[in-house]
């Protein structure tokens, strides 16, 4: 599976759309996090345990958007898009789409 | 004592409605999305902003759909629980593929009602309605460029 977010694949040639793929995920820190960020909202620096959790969030919805491409027979996904956004105080939504496409090896003259 | 039961009581009331009947509307509105999506089944939808080679633009028109999705307590509840342990919320999950999905349908119809069978280039934007204290809503707005291609 090519993952990219341009619109061509440089040497390959798009043979055919199969739609609009996506995930999504809404995730929670457990409270302890929240204690650790909100101390290091006094002093200024990295949130590491939040960067952690967007990171792994957006790793899952990315996993799920791949799974729907797999169904639906494609074999790359194109101009994929990331979208972020808060639900609540305490819940982020991580979201992610493409174009599911089925591409080949461009075929040049000799 | 009454007081306390009131104070209690309500809430715990809110939430035991939210589950019961929150849960009746998610399941009503995923089966009429289910039978909208069948319907819209023609139109080819992607976020791409130029049409491959082997397809030919006729008219361009722009789409727009959009929805706002309440919450409820049960869901604020659930997601409060969450807070606390961390992992995934699937309450909300649930709610904001709910909305995006209807946005999509609602979006496509337009497209479909003016004879174009592919939306191209189509975008997400969310933004959240957030009363004080009390459960809010997620207004999803998809849109994009109807395309009659040949």
């Amino acid at each position: 599976m090519i993952v990219v977010n341009t619109e061509f694949i440089p040497g390959k040639k798009i043979s055919q759309i199969k739609g609009l793929v996506q995930g999504n995920t809404v995730r929670a820190k457990h409270i302890g996090r929240d204690i650790t960020a909100s101390l290091k909202n006094i002093v200024g620096g990295e949130l590491k345990g939040y960067t952690e959790l967007l990171v792994e969030s957006r790793r899952e919805s990315l996993v799920r958007m791949i799974a729907q491409a797999e169904e639906l027979g494609a074999n790359a996904v194109i101009n994929i898009r990331f979208a972020t956004s808060s639900i609540t105080a305490g819940a982020a939504e991580l979201y992610v789409y493409g174009t599911a496409v089925v591409v080949e090896d461009e075929q040049y003259a000799p | 004592m009454a007081n306390l039961i009131i104070q209690i009581g309500i809430p715990v009331f809110l939430i035991i409605l939210g589950l019961f009947v929150g849960k009746w509307i998610e399941k009503k509105h995923l089966r009429s999305l289910d039978v909208k999506e069948q319907e819209l089944k023609d139109v080819l939808i992607c976020n791409l902003r130029r049409l491959p080679a082997y397809l030919k633009a006729g008219e361009c028109f722009l789409v727009i759909g959009s929805v706002v999705i309440a919450t409820d307590y049960f869901k604020v509840f659930a997601a409060g629980l969450r807070n606390l342990f961390g992992g995934e919320i699937k309450t909300y999950r649930s709610l904001m593929r709910r909305a995006r999905r209807e946005a999509i349908v609602r979006m496509l119809q337009q497209a479909k009602e003016r004879g174009a069978y592919s939306v191209w280039n189509i975008r997400f934007e969310t933004a959240t309605i957030q009363g004080k204290r009390r459960p809010g809503g997620v207004e999803v707005l998809a849109y994009g460029t109807a395309v009659k291609v040949s």
